[in-house]
């Protein structure tokens, strides 16, 4: 469970959040420029609210830096490292948390199987389409069983062909996860296709909560 | 009309550029290289240059390194001030840095008081050669590297965190792999600098044989001395190494692209 209470000063409005996201998937919606990233960023402990605080599982993160919070985050344009090969991406997760070589490589193949790009394993994120690099990123994200998730317009960089399909692969493979979700889209039909709580922000405030 | 001209033009400047250095090729025989390079004049400059640039390259990545990254990526009061100064040796004549160094490591500097009682003398040692290098030399790499850094995009460095990696590994994982061809021009440019370093430190480090004598003091040297055939072998070494560093930074360059 994540439970949040923030205030940031963002350029035009006040980002003024209190709620809380349980365990399976929440989608964050709401129009563009409404703050939702802004959240996104304070959970993931990659941004700093001006007051308020932020606990996961009853454990307040105040303090806690990013990379000891075990929140995974999914970006927009998904941020693969260019200089990695698809293994290189999937396992350095487990490499931070000190899993050995073999074992890192195994985990990681798992989810390359279950996503369906196992064939990728050894190339470069330049080399891939839009749909293939979603899903490298979410196998990033999730193969080091994180205690929450976190995915930041998933659907946007992709064309209307794949995102379709996309979209319901991957609310296949968050359906099974045992840890908040928290997914943020501007896109109503991403809304309507998850058919999960939807917390609704506009111009920083929360206008509709059904957590 | 025009067209030619501009041909013209062109070519004078390219011959002007290309003759010279052929011409340093073609005065030496190869026995004559050879025999020269291998005296013992030769291979002391090329020892101390060797050593030299070895320590002022080292400086130069330990303490230009976190530089250019705070330059790049952090806001702080100042920061102008400090990006200007950094770039100021390169357009600073070298004999003025000398004369500069001296003023703060010489036996009446501003550092004195520091390096008395420790009896460490800096000014006239192979320490001096390496300051002076390492003065002219880091502003080449910090620019470089501060140009690599701030290209890397950030999301890259906060992908990093989200999965776990402190800012240690971060930088050693993601940034720099990224920032790798600005980093690695940098330090050739700034390691050619030195190699090439004169003005500084034949004022700072004086021209001993052995000990603060360089590659470019040597043929400097050797042509006061009348002995044409030192002062073109070496000048043949360094001729040689410019080239491979214009080749080495413009593949550096065609990798970042």
């Amino acid at each position: 469970m994540i439970e949040v209470a923030v205030r940031k000063t963002l350029r035009t409005f006040e980002l003024d959040v209190k709620t809380t996201f349980g365990r399976g998937v929440t989608v964050l919606a709401g129009p563009s420029g409404a703050g939702k990233t802004t959240l996104l960023r304070i959970i993931a402990g990659l941004s700093r609210p001006d007051a308020g605080r932020v606990a996961l599982d009853g454990a307040a993160l105040d303090g806690v830096p990013a990379f000891r919070r075990d929140i995974a985050f999914v970006f927009q344009e998904y941020a693969l490292f260019p200089h990695l090969d698809v293994l290189g991406n999937v396992t350095f997760g487990l490499a931070a948390r000190g899993v050995p070589r073999a074992d890192r490589a195994a985990q990681a193949h798992a989810w390359l199987e279950r996503l369906g790009i196992a064939a990728l394993a050894r190339a470069r994120p330049a080399a891939l389409s839009g749909g293939e690099r979603q899903r490298v990123a979410l196998a990033r994200a999730l193969a080091w069983t994180p205690r929450a998730v976190l995915l930041d317009e998933p659907f946007a960089a992709l064309d209307h062909a794949t995102r379709g399909t996309v979209r319901d692969e991957v609310r296949a493979v968050l359906a099974a996860l045992d840890v908040p979700v928290v997914l943020v889209t501007h896109d109503e039909t991403d809304v309507a296709a998850f058919s999960a709580p939807v917390v609704r922000l506009d111009r920083g405030s929360v206008v509709k909560d059904d957590t | 009309m025009i067209r030619a001209l501009v041909a013209i033009a062109a070519a004078v400047l390219v011959a002007f550029i290309a003759v010279p250095l052929a011409a340093l090729y073609a005065h030496l025989s190869p026995a004559a290289f050879a025999r020269a390079i291998a005296g013992a004049p030769a291979q002391a400059a090329l020892r101390i240059s060797l050593f030299t640039t070895a320590w002022s390259l080292a400086l130069t990545l330990v303490l230009g390194t976190p530089l250019a990254y705070v330059l790049a990526r952090r806001e702080f009061p100042g920061r102008t001030l400090v990006d200007a100064l950094v770039d100021l040796p390169i357009v600073v004549p070298p004999a003025v840095a000398g004369l500069a160094l001296l003023f703060v490591f010489g036996r009446f500097g501003l550092a004195a008081p520091l390096l008395e009682p420790l009896h460490l003398r800096i000014a006239f040692t192979t320490a001096a050669v390496v300051l002076a290098q390492l003065f002219v030399g880091a502003p080449f790499y910090v620019r470089s590297a501060r140009a690599g850094f701030a290209a890397v995009e950030r999301s890259y460095e906060d992908a990093s965190a989200t999965l776990g990696m402190g800012p240690l590994r971060t930088f050693a994982r993601v940034t720099v792999p990224l920032a790798f061809p600005a980093l690695a021009g940098g330090a050739v440019l700034a390691w050619a600098r030195a190699l090439g370093e004169f003005g500084a430190t034949i004022m700072f480090a004086g021209n001993l044989p052995g000990v603060t004598q360089t590659l470019p003091l040597a043929v400097y040297l050797g042509l006061e001395n009348g002995d044409i055939d030192l002062a073109s072998a070496l000048a043949l070494v360094l001729v040689t190494i410019a080239l491979a560093v214009v080749v080495a930074t413009r593949l550096l360059e065609r990798r970042a692209a």
